[in-house]
């Protein structure tokens, strides 16, 4: 999210796309169970940064619309804005708006193995960009600082790429991505000629994950990024543990995240079961500034403290408090938010 | 803190309040059974009270629920289109996206 902030795009053209993009799907004949949905996410954030606060109303809207029983269509679009204080001793707020496509792709199942996936995708670089990214997912309204690293500037590919499940048993399982992405300055569709790929092993029975991902930049000065991330779930505990590392020719970083839900109070949906308290840890290394990556300039270390309140119908409140250590300044980051997930047929039907 | 700040500021923590309340009732769909609920209990109480493990349940608790919590319910319209989506985003087999079509559409 936070590359978009420096580029604040046009409205009209991606709500075009997507009111386009609906009308198609109302055109198209829908199977009884594949009528196409929106889904998505709205959230209000604040955020209080070394004393400054910002206010951000934000939508995620998602549309998915399937084209028979092999091919679907999706796209996911932001809308902001953003209310940062004037500082310089002046009262009151600037503000600023953002309106774009996060990505729009074809996916076509083209065997039980393989998946093609065309147009504008989300990089699949370790797991934060394609599973952690939607405002209603994430448990801290932050993104990591090192969730920059490896997705190649913009976050998003354009062109292609091949994923899918190489193989699924009871015991393990073992899927894949790989993609080429040419470069584009097209203001919706922005991206870096750049290629790379994403390999995962899931042991079910232990319920743990372990993933390595690969990216090239293939334009300006040719950098390689490698990334690594191990995830664990313990059954029917209610604790989660997720972490990445990845390294980029300029620095590297890593984080580490654990949360839980105490459903021994009664299950998840119990008052008490709906709190969700968590942790994470984030470290980042510049290891030559002779180049710029997303990375903070110099050696950074964080510590996130939250308490996130999952509230019935899919809206949740996410609170939190960041102690960040530099060798330029220590701040404290206060943040609140409040997010509500949506998920229904695009239209009403019979 | 100037009045826009202060008009948010409160807004924003009015919402917070209401949803907090709103917390405190029951949900409409909870099964009988809640002590012993899982992830695809929770996601589709309203369309089955009384589901048994399935298969479908563990492709559900396994790759959906790895990521985020699961929806308190949704049409069984496009339960199809949500499974076809999984697919692509939690590289899901063929079997497994079968499964998971079952365990939405029992």
């Amino acid at each position: 999210m936070p590359k978009r902030f420096s580029s604040l795009a046009l409205a009209a053209t991606p709500l075009r796309l997507l009111l386009i993009f609906s009308a198609f799907g109302v055109c198209q004949c829908s199977f009884a169970q594949n009528t196409p949905l929106l889904s998505g996410g709205l959230g209000f954030f604040t955020s209080t940064n070394d004393g400054a606060t910002t206010y951000l109303p934000i939508a995620e809207p998602l549309v998915a619309a399937p084209i028979g029983n092999h091919f679907l269509i999706e796209s996911r679009a932001t809308l902001l804005e953003v209310f940062t204080p004037k500082g310089g001793g002046q009262e009151g707020y600037n503000h600023s708006h953002f309106v774009a496509l996060t990505y729009l792709q074809g996916d076509y199942t083209l065997s039980p193995h393989i998946t093609v996936v065309g147009g504008s995708f989300l990089t699949p670089f370790a797991t934060f960009n394609e599973r952690l990214s939607p405002l209603w997912i994430n448990n801290f309204q932050d993104g990591p600082l090192i969730a920059g690293l490896g997705v190649m500037q913009t976050g998003t590919g354009l062109g292609g790429q091949l994923r899918g499940s190489a193989v699924s048993r009871r015991k393990f399982s073992i899927d894949y991505a790989a993609y080429f992405s040419a470069r584009s300055g097209n203001e919706q569709f922005n991206s870096a000629r750049s290629s790379g790929g994403r390999v995962d092993l899931y042991l079910p029975e232990q319920r743990l994950e372990v993933g390595t991902s690969y990216g090239r930049l293939l334009q300006g000065t040719h950098e390689n990024f490698f990334g690594i991330h191990v995830w664990w779930e313990p059954k029917d505990t209610g604790f989660r543990l997720r972490s990445e590392w990845a390294r980029g020719a300029y620095g590297q970083g890593y984080w580490v995240e654990a949360d839980y839900r105490p459903m021994q109070f009664g299950g998840y949906n119990s008052w008490i079961g709906r709190f969700e308290p968590l942790f994470r840890m984030q470290q980042t290394f510049k290891t030559s500034h002779a180049g710029n990556d997303p990375l903070p300039g110099i050696n950074t270390q964080r510590a996130d403290f939250g308490l996130d309140y999952n509230l019935p119908h899919n809206t949740r409140i996410l609170t939190s408090y960041s102690r960040q250590f530099s060798s330029a300044k220590d701040v404290n980051i206060w943040e609140t938010g409040l997010t509500y997930r949506f998920l229904f047929p695009a239209w009403k039907g019979r | 803190m100037n009045r826009q700040h202060l008009l948010l500021y409160t807004s924003a923590l009015a919402l917070l309040g209401v949803c907090f309340a709103s917390a405190q009732t029951p949900i409409q769909s909870t099964s009988p059974q809640k002590n012993q609920q899982t992830a695809k209990q929770q996601s589709t109480s309203a369309q089955k009270q009384n589901h048994v493990q399935s298969e479908g349940e563990r492709v559900f608790a396994q790759n959906c629920a790895r990521c985020h919590t699961p929806p308190d319910g949704f049409s069984p319209r496009i339960s199809g289109t949500i499974a076809l989506h999984m697919r692509v985003r939690a590289s899901l087999s063929e079997h497994d996206m079968q499964e998971l079509m079952r365990f939405f559409n029992p």
